[in-house]
């Protein structure tokens, strides 16, 4: 059994709990322990991606400081983990922190994203997990560019049970999100999100899955705009179903109100 | 001998070249998104070369290897540029030729201008390249009484149809071929009237009227791939053979090039001329390479003069960070693979570099106050570094400029209080419930203010949840 620090992402634990909810109890369902340190707010990769480092190092410090105490450190998103392992340090040593850059560091290197810890720390592909829809797998950008995550959450859905899987063309092109990219070039972004979107649709899934709640909040604000009837659900929400029924209220991840 | 601190290296000058857009990025963007016929004419062609060249990248055994070589010869050629530089202007003059220092457009305009007064031509034959266009040596010979004639089929096409190129490679790559054919039977003297938009009747059409500018023009200019400092040796490399016919025809050739664009040795061009063809055109071989090293009596151009171009380059290499966008080979492979640059084209950019290289390297050239808006045309999606044949991180150098990019004075403060709330969790977990409430009590179903109704334009918004993630852990 390990004892796993839940990094929820500011996104997640604001809009999105349902993701992180299903990550605590996948993980309890494996039979690990998760503690939630709860000085824990937001990585900062906000504002070092909109170009303001100077702020973001009080973030990075934090986050440094709540989660120096533990062995291993989970996120359900590969953007906020890509931060964590590629910006912190940069950051710190911008500011001429050399200390806080050595501790980020070693908070990076047990840090991981869920796939990642699932098949690479536990070595499981298959969780148990129970989910009859037709899905679609988006691989983001960060999860795929910067950490690396490969197939893992492909062997993941594809060990679901009930789950008919569906080869998303042009997977690897972004969606546009972006962070604040979606809002300074939001034309740009938009013209990203409808090939994305028209790719989704050929598909014929019912859900449209990914391993970063921010992406899905984009495609799936997309989708629900133009009334497409597809779902974005969160890769952890996935992977928590089971026979016994869905890891939290069935609420979809996005979508809603214009 | 004293030294005396003379401050930063000078950036390039406004008012001259184009490496300034007239309006920012996403204004511009705005325009070429809603042009469907370029749209489709780049979602092809960047589809197109993305295809070529990732086959022709996946036959060889070790392209990581490869890559990192160029990043390694890269990184030790700017670690000792001014040396090398030096090492290039002694072997050069060694071999007949004559060299010039440009610490800027106007200086290298100027000696080019002058050079070719000095012939008494009152027209020149251009080999592609973007250094010129970079300094806007066309309108500087024009000024001048000169005629500049563009023989590059791409370049030709864009200097017929009074237009600006909008790829690095591939410079009239917004154009499709009826396009094309309306710009010759509009602008090229003499164009059989049943001109077809068959490419082979295009490119036929281009021979018959670049044969006779070939045949009688005295005075050519070149940009440069590489040079070899060791050596003296200039090489530009091409898939026409018009480039050749400017580099060996004429009496007198002037080359400018960038002052990074110097390797330091013979053996290094090895690597290059393995990455480049296969990263830019998905060539295995590069079809016309052409290299040459000053003068030889009786064969080819008896006077060659280079011009060894600044305009901001050692501004590039004062930066740690940003130094690597001198890297570039050029080889525009990041252009083809950016989801941004395949839906606005290369105009959108301002300048003569476009795409994620251009995005990096033209604020650096300027001043990064003066390109504010490029830095940010870019998702960070990261699929420019995965392609770049030297491994440029150009995510990396478009978020550290972006920390040095003027900021609205709005989002400045808003990032401060974001940024101060995120760091006391009790004033964080209060604007989490005001989330809710802010939903709750009134915008629910008509957007939001500017500048966030850029996200509401296109995107519906999520439906807060009935509580957070810690409101959720601490009932559990």
């Amino acid at each position: 059994m390990m004892r796993v620090a839940l990094f929820v992402t500011c996104l997640a634990d604001t809009l999105f709990p349902q993701a992180a909810i299903a990550t605590v109890r996948l993980l309890e369902r494996l039979g690990h322990e998760v503690v939630f340190p709860e000085g824990q707010t937001c990585c900062g990769q906000m504002h070092v991606n909109t170009g303001y480092p100077g702020d973001a190092l009080r973030l990075v410090r934090r986050h440094v400081r709540v989660f120096a105490p533990y062995d291993v450190v989970v996120a359900p998103s590969g953007s906020c983990v890509g931060s964590v392992r590629h910006q912190h340090a940069t950051v710190a040593r911008g500011a001429g922190d050399e200390r806080l850059a050595g501790r980020a560091e070693d908070v990076a290197a047990r840090t991981y994203e869920l796939s990642e810890f699932l098949v690479d720390v536990l070595g499981v592909t298959d969780v148990g997990a129970y989910y009859p829809h037709r899905v679609t797998y988006h691989p983001t950008c960060h999860s795929l560019r910067m950490l690396r995550v490969g197939d893992r959450p492909l062997r993941l859905l594809r060990a679901v049970r009930g789950l008919d899987l569906v080869e998303l063309p042009q997977a690897e092109q972004c969606c546009g999100f972006g962070g604040t990219f979606a809002v300074k070039n939001a034309d740009t972004s938009t013209a990203m999100l409808a090939d994305k979107m028209r790719h989704v649709l050929a598909t014929r899934a019912d859900v449209c899955t990914a391993g970063d709640a921010s992406c899905l909040m984009h495609i799936g604000g997309g989708l629900s705009r133009l009334r497409a009837g597809v779902r974005t659900v969160h890769l952890a929400e996935i992977l928590a179903s089971t026979e016994a029924g869905p890891a939290d209220a069935p609420a979809p991840t996005t979508g809603g109100t214009r | 001998m004293t030294r005396s601190f003379l401050g930063m290296p000078a950036t390039a000058p406004p008012g001259v070249g184009h490496l300034r857009g007239t309006e920012p990025f996403p204004a511009a963007a705005r325009r070429a998104l809603s042009d469907a016929q370029l749209r489709r004419n780049l979602g092809h062609a960047t589809a197109t070369i993305r295809g070529r060249s990732a086959a022709v990248i996946g036959e060889v055994p070790d392209w990581p290897g490869l890559r990192a070589a160029g990043r390694a010869i890269k990184t030790d050629t700017m670690a000792r540029l001014p040396e090398l530089l030096e090492q290039l202007e002694a072997a050069v003059t060694a071999a007949g030729g004559t060299v010039h220092w440009a610490a800027d457009a106007v200086q290298a305009n100027r000696i080019v201008t002058d050079l070719v007064r000095a012939t008494g031509a009152d027209r020149v034959m251009k080999v592609k390249s973007m250094v010129t266009q970079e300094i806007g040596l066309n309108e500087a010979l024009e000024a001048a009484g000169i005629e500049p004639v563009e023989t590059d089929l791409a370049e030709l096409i864009v200097q017929l149809g009074d237009d600006r190129p909008s790829h690095i490679l591939v410079p009239a790559i917004h154009r499709n071929r009826s396009e094309i054919r309306e710009i010759f039977l509009r602008a090229m003297p003499g164009v059989d009237r049943a001109l077809t938009d068959e490419p082979a009747a295009l490119a036929a059409a281009a021979r018959r009227h670049l044969r006779q500018t070939f045949l009688s023009t005295r005075v050519a200019v070149s940009g440069a791939n590489f040079a070899v400092a060791e050596t003296g040796t200039l090489a530009v490399v091409e898939s026409e053979g018009n480039g050749r016919m400017c580099l060996t025809l004429p009496e007198t050739l002037i080359t400018v090039m960038g002052i990074e664009k110097v390797i330091p040795t013979w053996r290094d061009l090895e690597v290059f001329l393995q990455l480049l063809p296969r990263a830019s055109t998905g060539e295995r071989m590069n079809p016309y390479t052409s290299m040459w090293t000053g003068v030889t009596p009786g064969d080819g151009p008896q006077a060659f003069h280079l011009v060894l171009l600044d305009n901001g380059r050692s501004a590039v290499l004062a930066d740690p960070v940003g130094r690597q966008a001198l890297h570039c080979i050029r080889c525009s492979a990041c252009l083809n693979v950016c989801p941004v640059y395949e839906r606005t084209g290369g105009h959108a950019y301002g300048s003569v570099y476009p795409g994620p290289i251009g995005a990096v390297l033209s604020p650096q050239l300027t001043g990064v106050a003066d390109n504010a808006s490029l830095p940010y045309a870019s998702s960070l999606c990261g699929a420019c570094y995965d392609a770049c044949p030297v491994m440029i991180d150009i995510p990396s150098i478009l978020v550290h400029l972006r920390g040095q990019a003027p900021h609205p004075r709005a989002e400045a403060t808003a990032m401060a209080a974001a940024a101060y709330t995120m760091d006391h969790p009790a004033l964080y977990a209060a604007a989490q419930r005001a989330v809710r409430l802010g939903r709750l009590a009134g915008r629910r179903g008509r957007g939001l203010p500017p500048p966030l109704s850029g996200w509401t334009a296109s995107r519906d918004l999520p439906e807060p949840p009935r509580q957070t993630f810690r409101q959720w852990w601490a009932e559990r």
